[in-house]
Parts: structure tokens; sequence; C-alpha cells
């Protein structure tokens, strides 16, 4: 293996993992969601759409650094989340039809007005936020001048990935240690059971479903200093976090933040070594993978590991 | 006179072409049946086996591709896409439903959304086998004016709705409707659950091919964004069976008729062009809130409603 090629599988790694963290944040809001709703949110990445726009306007208009938008966009996701659970996903599971998947295909048509809306106020051109730091990378030469590889770290690959750390944290936090929190688990756990024990189980759903909102319209404040959006944006990230929750074990946060850096570094080492146009595939034969070898996921693996003990 | 209406619709619909509509009237009405054949399959699978599928293009698109295929790289015509999908879609079908049939409910929703996806981007990117991006065009058409692909695909759709009604009123039917209504039940009865779901799949599967083949020959030019595509043929799919009623027979066709029409409509209006998944999304949302078994299925429902307002005036 001669220095060239190390140097370029480090920087696939570094970038993967990069690329794994935000992931994960993304595959964080569909998982909770999934835990206590039991329903899979097919707008989830229109919902990150909605940010990305939020951002970019926020900053085209008045200047507001993508990361500062977030105090703006996440809340915002929320309020547009507990909306949607409210008055579109609540009358539809009172509803009593033919087919099951009603509450899916419902949050499919939410997606395609929300990709459609965005596409008719911004067009569909590809738009970028320049910020001014979005260039800028560390390099380990400068840092150690006799490294037998140069590595380098991208700034805003990096803040993103520590801010998504962050919040990721902050959400641990939330469900762990906060009243609200655990309630929420409770409802994932055993919504009956919840419910016997005094908790709000309506609340917590409204709850859940705007906090998997905000979750995501972070992420998507993440990605705007490092990416391009355009409307139709959203269908490639729904795919990505229904991936990511199916890899990580559907509902399990700790499988999501797993599942989301395994992602990463999947795409990132298929798009070095096979081709970017390929990267997509390479996701889908992760899934493929998964479902026939781990259908229960990362989350099975960790419980039967506990088991084994 | 339930049992006479399908024949009675027929019937109009072999006379139709004598009647001399323009060849733009004759399009749509190519399109309509086009549709509910698809319709007619999705929901074999989704309303009757409720295995809801949200990958259709991909059955569609390898229809589309056996007939585009057959052309382009054998030279021979491409309506020997029709038969010979039903064993390349039948293989494939087999194929996607030994991964996704294990999955349940929304995951198996899921697994087959991405099938679709998968398959976009196989085809876009095996440029060798496939053309990639510029698609395959087929030159020289077989038939100049409309009448002979109208026939045709009616034939297709008359064959599909017999053989729908067939399989369904057979114990085979009773089946899909077991496991749609609780397959641990059906399971626990002796169904082998497994092996019907894997039927309705292929059978599902294999129709749509059909549609697929035709829509080569059709069109005379196919591309993966435009046979694989998720919201103008998946999606499309599934709200021709929601709109027109999931587990009817006539759904899918009632269903077909609103959602083309409905595209043409929105299509030639300016304005309101750019805004059609909007649209589409809104009455997607509204069918599933207020009429969740669809035109058909809710028709009770819809006649109660304006009995009430005829009684009040």
């Amino acid at each position: 293996v001669s220095a060239v090629q190390l140097e370029v599988l480090l920087q696939t790694l570094i970038s993967g993992i990069l690329l794994g963290g935000l992931y994960a944040l993304i595959g964080l809001g569909m998982t909770i969601i999934m835990g206590v709703m039991k329903i899979i949110n097919l707008a989830h990445g229109e919902l990150m759409m909605v940010a990305m726009y939020i951002a970019y306007v926020l900053f085209s208009a008045f200047h507001i650094d993508p990361y500062a938008s977030i105090l703006i966009a996440a809340p915002a996701l929320f309020l547009l989340g507990v909306g949607l659970q409210k008055y579109l996903i609540n009358p539809v599971l009172r509803v009593e039809a033919i087919i099951p998947e009603n509450q899916v295909i419902l949050t499919v048509g939410i997606g395609m007005v929300l990709a459609n809306l965005a596409t008719i106020i911004f067009q569909s051109d590809y738009r970028q936020t320049p910020v001014d730091y979005g260039t800028k990378a560390w390099y380990l030469r400068d840092y150690w001048k006799r490294s037998p590889v140069d590595l380098s770290l991208s700034l805003p690959w990096t803040v993103s990935f520590t801010v998504a750390v962050l919040i990721t944290a902050g959400l641990w936090f939330f469900l762990t240690k906060t009243d609200t929190g655990k309630s929420i688990r409770a409802t994932a756990q055993d919504r009956d059971a919840a419910l016997l024990m005094g908790v709000n189980v309506g609340r917590m759903r409204v709850i859940t479903f705007g906090l998997g909102s905000a979750l995501v319209g972070a992420a998507g404040c993440l990605f705007i200093p490092i990416y391009y959006i355009y409307p139709d944006i959203g269908g490639q990230f729904t795919l990505i976090s229904f991936v990511i929750t199916i890899l990580g074990g559907l509902g399990s946060t700790v499988g999501a933040i797993i599942g989301g850096l395994i992602l990463g570094l999947f795409e990132s080492l298929t798009a070095t070594y096979i081709g970017m146009g390929w990267a997509p595939v390479g996701r889908f034969v992760i899934f493929v993978a998964v479902l026939i070898f781990i259908p229960g996921g990362v989350a099975s693996l960790l419980r039967s590991r506990k088991l084994g003990k | 006179m339930k049992n006479v209406l399908p024949f009675i619709v027929l019937a109009a619909l072999v006379l139709l072409p004598a009647f001399g509509f323009s060849s733009y009237v004759m399009h749509i009405a190519i399109l309509v049946i086009m549709w509910c054949v698809i319709g007619m399959a999705w929901n074999l699978l989704g309303g009757y086996c409720g295995q809801v599928s949200f990958g259709h293009a991909a059955f569609f698109g390898v229809g589309a591709y056996t007939a585009g295929m057959l052309y382009s790289k054998l030279g021979i015509s491409g309506w020997w896409g029709i038969p010979a999908s039903v064993v390349i879609v039948t293989l494939f079908a087999l194929g996607i439903g030994y991964i996704c049939l294990r999955l349940r409910g929304p995951y198996f929703a899921l697994a087959t959304l991405s099938v679709g996806v998968i398959m976009r981007i196989v085809a876009e990117n095996l440029v060798h086998v496939t053309g990639g991006d510029l698609g395959i065009m087929i030159r020289e058409r077989t038939w100049i004016g409309k009448t002979w692909y109208y026939y045709i695909i009616l034939l297709i759709a008359a064959l599909t709705f017999t053989a729908v009604r067939m399989i369904i009123r057979s114990r085979l039917g009773y089946y899909f409707v077991a496991i749609r209504e609780d397959q641990d039940a059906a399971e626990s009865l002796g169904i082998n659950t497994t092996l019907y779901k894997t039927i309705a799949l292929c059978v599902s599967a294999v129709i749509t091919g059909f549609a697929g083949a035709f829509y080569t020959n059709y069109m005379g030019y196919i591309d993966p964004k435009v046979v694989f595509a998720l919201h103008d043929i998946s999606i499309i799919t599934i709200m021709v069976v929601m709109v027109g009623g999931a587990a009817t027979f006539g759904g899918p066709v009632v269903g077909a008729f609103i959602m083309v029409l409905l595209a043409e409509i929105i299509r030639s209006i300016p304005k309101l062009g750019t805004a059609h998944h909007t649209l589409f999304g809104i009455l997607l949302i509204v069918i599933i809130i207020y009429l969740p078994n669809g035109i058909v299925g809710d028709f009770a429902k819809i006649r109660k409603l304006f009995g009430a307002r005829r009684g009040a005036a």
C-alpha cells in the first residue's frame, strides 16, 4: 500500500464519519417518530428540504449564518410537525380503511405538496449559500510537517459534525433526564401501559412528531453550508433516513446513530472506489443486506450481546 | 346489473374508435386504459392481498426495458417484449419478493419504494446495456394511427380484468384477503402466506410489465427517469387505486379515468401546470381522510351525502 493509497483511504474514512454524523441526526428524527407513532414518515426528507430553504432565505435576505438559522428553522419545523400531526395524521389514524398503510400514503401526499410548493416558489434551480468559510480546511501537514500522509479537514463539515453531535447529546439528555422525555420513551415502549401510568399519549405523539421534524430541520441547516439545495432534494433524504433506521433497528436511538455512521462510511467508500453515481446503490445494497442477514438491525445485535452475558 | 355492467362498458369501449374521435382523444383513451391495467395489477397486490407497494414503477420499467432492449440489442420488434416480459418480470418479481415479502406493512412499502429507485439508478448507470440517460428510441412506429394501439391495450385490460376477477373469486382470492386482514391468523389456519404473497406479487408484476412493454411500443421512447419514476408512476399507481377504491373491481377503472383526465386538465391550464403535484397531493390527502375506501368503495357514503342534501333542500 503506497502512501497515496493510504491517504485516499484515510481521507475517505474521515469524510465518511463526518457525513455519518449528519446522517445520524436525520435518522434520529425518523426513528423517534417511528418509535412513538409506529408510522413511517415519508415526508421526512421534504421537511428537511423546508428547513434548508428557510436557512437559504434567511441567508440570502438577512445574511444570517446557516448555523445561526438553526435557532429559527428548528422551532419553525417543530411547529410545522405539530400542525401536520394534529390536523392531518391524527384524523387518519382514526379512520377505518381497507388499506392499512393509509398514514404512510398520507405522508407521501404531504411530501409531494411540500416539494411541489418549493418548486413553485423557488423554481427547480440548484441553489447554494456561499458562506465565506465554505472552502476553508485544516491540513495535517500544517501541524505535523513530516507526516507521511497529508489529510485535510474541511471547516464547515467539521463544524456541522460537531453541532450534530451536540444536538444528539442534547436529545439524549432530553430523553433520559426530563419528564417529557421519559414520557415519550414510555409511549414508545408500550402505549397502553404509558396511558395507564397517566402519560398523556396524544400529547406525546404531537410533541414527538414536532421533535422529529425539528431534528431533521436542524440537520437541514447543517447541510446547507456544504451542500446545494433544489426542491426535490427531500426524496433522497427520506430514503437515507429510512435506510438508517432499518440499519440501526426500528425505533432505536443508539441504532440510528450507529446506522448513520455506517451508512456515511459506506457511501463515502463506494463514492471513492466504485464511482459517484453508484453511491446511492451502495446505500440500498446495505439496506437489502441488513434485511436478509440482520433483520432487527444493529440494535438487535447489541441486545443479543447483552443477553449473551 | 352488476354482472352486466363490465360488458356494457367493454362494448362501449370496443365501439369507441368507430366514432372517429381525434387522435388526441384516442391518446387520452389509451392512457386511461393503460392506467386501468396498472391500477388493477396494483389492486390485486395492494387492495386484496394488503401488500402496499410503492415501487410498481420497477415492474413497469422492467417490462418497458424488456421491450426496448429486444429492439435495440436484438433488433426484433418491441412487441415481443410483451410475451418476453412474462418470463423476465416473473424472475425479477421472484427476486424482489424473496427479499421484500419477509417485511410487513410499511416496511414492505418502503422496501419496494427503494427497489424502484435502485432500478432507476441501475438503468442510468449501466450505460452500455440500457443506453443510460439517453434512453431507447424505437425508430419505426408500428402503426401511424392510434386505433390498433387502442385495441391492443383494451385487450390487455379486458384480460386483466377477467383474470383479476377470476383470481379474487377463487380460493386464491380468499387467501389473499385473509392475509390482508390478519397475516398471523391466516398462517395459523394453514395458509402458506409466503407462497400466496409471492403469487400475488408475481401476477401483479407481470401485468404491470405488460403495461410497461406496451408503453415502450406505443410511445416509442423510454428513459430511466420516465419509466422508473417514483411520483409519476409508482405514486400515481397508488392514487389511481386509492381514488377509485381499493379492493373493488371497478375502482381502478374509475380511478384511472379520473386521474388521467385530471392530469390532462391541470396540464392544459397554463398557470396550474407546475402545481400538479400539489393538487394531486391535496387530492390524495382529502381522499385518505374523507373517502378512505375510494369513490367506488365509499359510494354509499357519497350517495348519502348527496341524498341528505337533497332531503334538506
